[in-house]
């Protein structure tokens, strides 16, 4: 801030205070108009020379204190105390954008982190399910062989009792026809009657 | 105020020398008067001077203070006459500040007050007058005098807008130094009396003494007031001067 007045606004108030100075004091030479009663102190013209005197000193070193020592140095002090505000503000914009950018680095390494996860659950969840498929497929295997394997074994023991169920059959047909007829069939009929019969049923 | 008048309300505006000085035939005494300004400049000096000189960008009170006339008195310039009238500012803050100390130190009981002599005031004005009429002169040459001159106006009109300006700018001084002068020596007058009639109404014990607490009130209430016309002449000086100084920078009608 341009505090400092200009050289010439100096030289321009000493003048004036000097012109003001003599020219009232031109006045206050001649004596006072009431003469014997004390005038209204205020107006009192007696005063005035030395009133206009010690304003002038007063108000220069006044003028001089303030233009040469106070107002340069609030100035450099608030000029300061701006720059240090915006040297502040910039650091902290700078910190919010470095933390901005961290926090983008690590929302994208969240995301990546958990698609691999899901990856790696998936590819799990594939293999263990992989697992116990071949471990069903091999217990399936084992239940249908034995399956098959029960199911020989009956056709077989049923095999054997249709045997045993013709045999018996002709038996039973060779004493009914024996019986009836009285007249006993020979085996081999008997036995071709009975089968007959059951390819038939 | 106190010191021995009584109640005579015109005892508080006497000048008594203390140091006598008389070169020339001229009485230069160094009086009351010339105590209570000097003790202005102190009183300013002590708040901007030694309240700046810690230089702390964090600011003490005494700093916070001098910032705070400061920004005011720089603000109060800049809305004014704009960052050019900068070069006026400690012209027009020592102004506000010296009017406005005086006016304070001034509402001290039985202390005097420096602007409450017209010849004080005036020479503040006159001061301010010859640097708008130096500073316009020497900046502007002769296009300063077209502030004189409304323009727009029918050339037969010229004459008589040129004398009305010519007055009202002669009357800005008078106006300038009698206001503070008058508010100053009118609200000390009225505090006196109001002051004397308490003193008055006690003095001797009558019927009349319960009257005494409503001028006490209206005094304190006058007290409250004056503080408020202190800083308000001393803002109104600084704004007049800023805007008569502007007619210095910007002659432009």
């Amino acid at each position: 801030m341009p505090v400092r007045s200009s050289r010439f606004v100096r030289q321009g108030l000493a003048g004036v205070a000097a012109f003001v100075l003599v020219a009232s004091a031109a006045g206050a030479a001649t004596p006072p108009l009431s003469g014997e009663k004390a005038a209204f102190p205020p107006f009192d013209v007696a005063t005035f020379a030395g009133q206009l005197f010690w304003l002038a000193i007063s108000f220069g070193a006044l003028y001089w204190l303030m233009s040469t020592i106070a107002l340069p140095r609030m100035g450099a002090i608030l000029d300061e105390r701006a720059q240090a505000i915006g040297r502040d503000l910039d650091n902290a914009a700078r910190m919010q954008a470095k933390a901005e950018e961290t926090a983008i680095a690590y929302e994208a390494a969240l995301a990546e982190a958990r698609k691999n996860a899901q990856g790696i659950a998936q590819a799990s969840r594939d293999t263990s399910a992989k697992a116990s498929d071949a471990r069903r497929l091999t217990v399936e295997g084992e239940l249908a062989a034995k399956l098959a394997q029960a199911e020989a074994t009956i056709a077989t023991t049923k095999a054997s009792a249709m045997t045993n169920v013709r045999s018996l059959g002709s038996d039973v047909a060779v004493a009914i026809v024996t019986k009836l007829t009285g007249q006993a069939p020979s085996a081999t009929e008997a036995s071709e009657a009975v089968d007959q019969v059951l390819a038939r049923s | 105020m106190a010191a021995g008048g009584g109640i005579d309300p015109i005892h508080q505006f006497e000048i008594t020398p203390i140091i006598g000085l008389r070169p020339f035939g001229l009485d230069l005494s160094f009086s009351n008067a010339s105590l209570f300004m000097a003790l202005t400049v102190a009183v300013i000096s002590a708040i901007m001077i030694y309240g700046s000189s810690q230089r702390s960008v964090v600011p003490g009170r005494l700093q916070s203070l001098a910032e705070m006339i400061y920004e005011f008195v720089a603000s109060t310039v800049t809305g004014v006459m704009g960052k050019e009238g900068m070069k006026f500012f400690p012209l027009v803050f020592s102004l506000f500040m010296f009017v406005l100390t005086a006016n304070m130190l001034g509402m001290i009981p039985g202390s005097f007050t420096v602007t409450s002599h017209i010849i004080v005031t005036t020479g503040l004005a006159v001061l301010v007058i010859s640097v708008v009429l130096i500073y316009g002169i020497m900046r502007h040459g002769s296009h300063f005098f077209g502030l004189f001159v409304p323009s727009g106006a029918p050339g037969w009109l010229i004459p008589f807008m040129v004398l009305i300006e010519v007055v009202s700018f002669a009357s800005r001084p008078v106006s300038l130094a009698l206001r503070l002068f008058g508010n100053m020596l009118a609200g000390h007058i009225g505090l006196k009396v109001f002051g004397g009639f308490v003193v008055m109404l006690t003095a001797q014990i009558s019927i009349f003494t319960v009257l005494a607490p409503l001028p006490l009130m209206l005094a304190v209430a006058l007290t409250a007031l004056e503080f408020l016309v202190a800083f308000l002449q001393a803002y109104v000086f600084a704004i007049l001067a800023c805007v008569y100084l502007n007619d210095a920078l910007h002659p432009g009608h």
